[in-house]
């Protein structure tokens, strides 16, 4: 990037070295859904290899596989798949909740101008990109990047001679994720700042829109969790470059201490890749069901738990790691009762859609699959839960069809949701909603045939990050099983280029957006699309809950937060 | 295809009939969910001139839909201890079983079996070839499990059972065939490039025939 004179050095404040929350945020959306495609392309070399394994890869091959013959190589298989778990969870799904959509809905559903620390803001997008370039420069050293899975166990991760990613890629994965982990963490300090101190007059703490609950909780989950990961990544980096042996018993340390610390991060992080998700999804719900969210508080306090008891079960990752079994009877009863939160949040949906004025949008579709491919997520984690049965799904690919149930099924329906939710406000113009329901026609059938089979896999006893299943005669036919699930894959993959291609195409040409394309009620929609840099014209003022909809005391279906009534007060 | 993989094991009428008993309850969970979801969205799709009701909420239905399944998840998690305290808590009387010491290196299975002492550690343990396990059915066998390099995890799955093999760390697990036959040992934790070869065998046979076994590889080892 080249600075010549002065009007481009304000091009480059307004849109590059921006401190404007909105900006930001689209900056998240952008970086976060350019490595959604990268991780999705590593997962389509997965699934080639675990239909067809170690055959010639034709036309991409030689580029991909150069090195062996446009064969994938045992070593390149950890590889892909650590890339593709690091890439979906720490440059996707984490920055396009809280980085995108965090940083373009809080100010402007909270009725602020800004975020409380603008330059901390940005500071936190551009840690991110040394982060993303080190994590991206990974793949062109020598021996390749990090191989130990996303997880990075000990010791594997910790020993160069174990495998080869646990060189110098393994090394430039910790660092990244080092900057990843300071970006989120002030991030959440910021959001949580603004949330409680720059709500418009008459926002109570209740009159905020769930996704702000949302990812008020999700920042506070970040903010107690995150230094233990760091902690934790600065361990294992000694481990690996000055000599200690905190992980290593060859020198008095303990395997089992970094499973402890990875997962008291990693598994309230796995709620950080919810729960915004569930925020949104209940705007959207109420919105196109055009009535009042069903139980607001018991939705706001089940967030509440769910956070709480997400402290408290990380040891459900480690039932088979050699944890004292009774110490995996409490963490098997806490994962049980974790359900429960969950369990509330769909009830809570379903009644908001009954008796409702459902008007299916693409945003509404892709919110209701949220809903409905969560329940399948949550319901298979009963079944790990239920430890007896663990023993046999553990390391499974009923995990593995678990966590993309509510990865994918979830989290990212609901991003689609979202994406198409709240484009008009971020660019001014709509994208088109026939073809968003092609998009999710296709998405969620291909999805469903992707996934699903997954657990008939686990039920098999099929391994995870095995790179070649049919090695074992216990495995061999479940081969025509996975060429199913990959040929879906493809279609599933494909399919995003409609998603894509709706997005730019709605980004040139779309038709252009009024304030409120929805009818909707939260503060967002009473402001110009896009909004102006300073948000709003005038201060809002808060009279309402925000899901008054179909509310008796108006002729519309909708009741904007900041419209007063006579009688309704701002406090 | 499909379906739960046969079992070989005591543990495996235990665990299995406890997968269906959640296969059931979810079951019916998710029936209900999405067939409400789906009955909803066609019943209740938007009208024109129309409004919705305007409720918020209901007390008592939330009690209920919070207690209900909370007592359902509570009774589930008491219901199953026993079984996860007979796999992985409380091992058979070492008198009477077999007694085995798996060391776990890249990316192979090495076991070690009790000498006619009965105890592991001693002059007359026994050096099975590698990746090669052999036990007797019907009578118990307990594992010593370890790992020499990285963590791996002996998985098998018609026994259901599955152990991390860890560093520095030495775990007891146990499991009683109940047939005989020949069930691979599959690693679940990932190990390296080579992980998804790092395959072993038990054969399980008559007691006798394991006797025979193990005294055919001892004396192949004193020949040596």
């Amino acid at each position: 990037m080249t600075t010549h004179a002065s009007a481009e050095k304000s091009f480059l404040e307004k849109y590059v070295f921006s401190i404007d929350h909105k900006v930001i945020g689209i900056q998240f959306l952008f970086s976060s859904l350019f490595f959604f495609c990268m991780g999705g392309l590593l997962a389509m070399l997965i699934r080639t290899q675990l239909a067809w394994p170690w055959q010639e890869i034709p036309i991409v091959g030689g580029l991909l596989y150069g090195k062996s013959g446009s064969i994938l190589a045992p070593e390149t298989f950890p590889a892909i798949v650590t890339m593709h778990g690091t890439i979906m969870i720490f440059f996707f799904i984490i920055p396009v909740l809280s980085g995108a959509f965090g940083n373009f809905l809080i100010p402007l559903m909270i009725g602020a101008k800004d975020m409380a620390f603008p330059r901390v803001n940005m500071l936190s997008y551009w840690l991110m990109v040394p982060a993303f370039l080190i994590m991206l420069a990974s793949f062109f050293v020598e021996s390749g990047t990090a191989a130990a899975g996303w997880t990075s166990y000990v010791p594997l991760s910790a020993l160069a001679d174990k495998i080869p990613g646990s060189g110098t890629g393994q090394t430039l994965w910790i660092i990244s994720l080092l900057l990843v982990g300071t970006s989120s963490l002030m991030g959440a300090i910021n959001y949580i700042t603004t949330i409680i101190m720059l709500r418009a007059k008459g926002m109570h703490m209740f009159r905020l829109p769930l996704t702000i609950w949302a990812l008020f909780i999700t920042a506070i989950l970040a903010l107690l969790a995150t230094p233990v990961l760091t902690s934790a990544l600065l361990l294992l980096l000694f481990d690996r470059t000055i000599g200690t042996h905190f992980f290593l018993p060859s020198g008095g340390g303990q395997v089992l201490l970094w499973q402890h610390l990875f997962w008291f991060y990693s598994h309230p992080a796995v709620y950080i890749m919810i729960l915004p998700a569930m925020g949104m999804a209940s705007d959207m719900i109420s919105c196109f069901a055009r009535k009042p969210l069903f139980g607001y508080r018991p939705m706001v306090y089940s967030i509440m738990a769910i956070a709480g008891l997400g402290f408290i079960v990380w040891g459900h990752h480690m039932f088979q790691s050699g944890m004292n079994p009774v110490l995996g009877m409490t963490f098997m009863t806490s994962t049980m009762m974790i359900a429960l939160p969950s369990a509330i949040k769909t009830f809570n949906w379903l009644a908001t859609i009954w008796r409702g004025q459902i008007r299916i949008t693409a945003p509404m579709l892709n919110a209701l699959a949220f809903v409905s491919t969560f329940v399948i997520g949550g319901l298979s984690g009963i079944f790990a839960a239920a430890i007896p049965v663990d023993v046999f799904i553990h390391d499974t690919y009923w995990i593995v069809g678990h966590i993309h149930y509510v990865l994918f099924g979830g989290s990212l329906f609901g991003v689609f949701g979202a994406i198409q939710y709240w484009f008009p406000k971020m660019f001014g113009r709509m994208m088109d909603d026939r073809w968003g329901k092609v998009h999710f026609i296709l998405t969620f059938i291909a999805f469903n045939c992707v996934f699903f089979p997954m657990f008939i896999l686990g039920m098999g006893g099929m391994p995870r990050r095995i790179a070649d299943p049919y090695n074992y005669a216990f495995l061999t036919s479940l081969q025509p099983m996975n060429q199913f699930m990959t040929i879906s894959a493809y279609i599933l993959g494909l399919s995003q280029l409609v998603l894509f291609g709706n997005f730019f195409a709605g980004l040139f040409w779309g038709k252009k957006a009024t304030n409120n394309p929805w009818e909707a009620n939260t503060l967002e929609w009473t402001t110009t699309s896009p909004p102006p840099e300073h948000n709003f014209d005038t201060d809002p003022v808060v009279y309402h809950g925000p899901y008054e909809y179909s509310s008796p005391m108006v002729k519309e279906d909708w009741l904007p937060q900041n419209q007063a009534l006579a009688g309704s007060a701002a406090d | 295809m499909g379906g739960l993989l046969p079992q070989a094991s005591t543990f495996g009428p235990g665990v299995d009939s406890l997968f269906m008993l959640v296969l059931i309850v979810t079951g019916v969970a998710f029936v209900l969910v999405e067939g409400l979801l789906i009955y909803f969205l066609i019943r209740y799709r938007s009208r024109p001139g129309q409004k919705a009701a305007y409720i918020h909420g209901n007390h008592k239905v939330e009690l209920a839909w919070t207690i209900i399944p909370g007592l359902m998840l509570f009774s589930l998690a008491l219901y199953q201890r026993g079984a996860w305290v007979t796999m992985k808590q409380h091992l058979p009387n070492e008198s009477q079983s077999v007694l085995v010491a798996v060391s776990a290196k890249q990316f192979e299975w090495h076991a070690t079996y009790a000498g006619d002492d009965g105890r592991l550690d001693t002059e007359d343990d026994v050096v099975a070839p590698i990746n090669i396990l052999h036990a007797p059915v019907d009578q118990p066998v307990i594992v010593r499990l370890t790992s020499q390099d990285v963590i791996h995890s002996f998985f098998v799955p018609q026994f259901r059972i599955k152990q991390d093999a860890v560093p520095g760390m030495n775990i007891r697990l146990w499991f009683q065939a109940t047939e005989t036959g020949q069930f691979e040992i599959a690693c679940a934790e990932l190990c390296g490039l080579g992980h998804y070869r790092m395959r072993g065998q038990v054969t399980v046979e008559s007691a006798d025939d394991f006797k025979t076994w193990l005294a055919e590889v001892k004396a192949k080892q004193s020949g040596n």
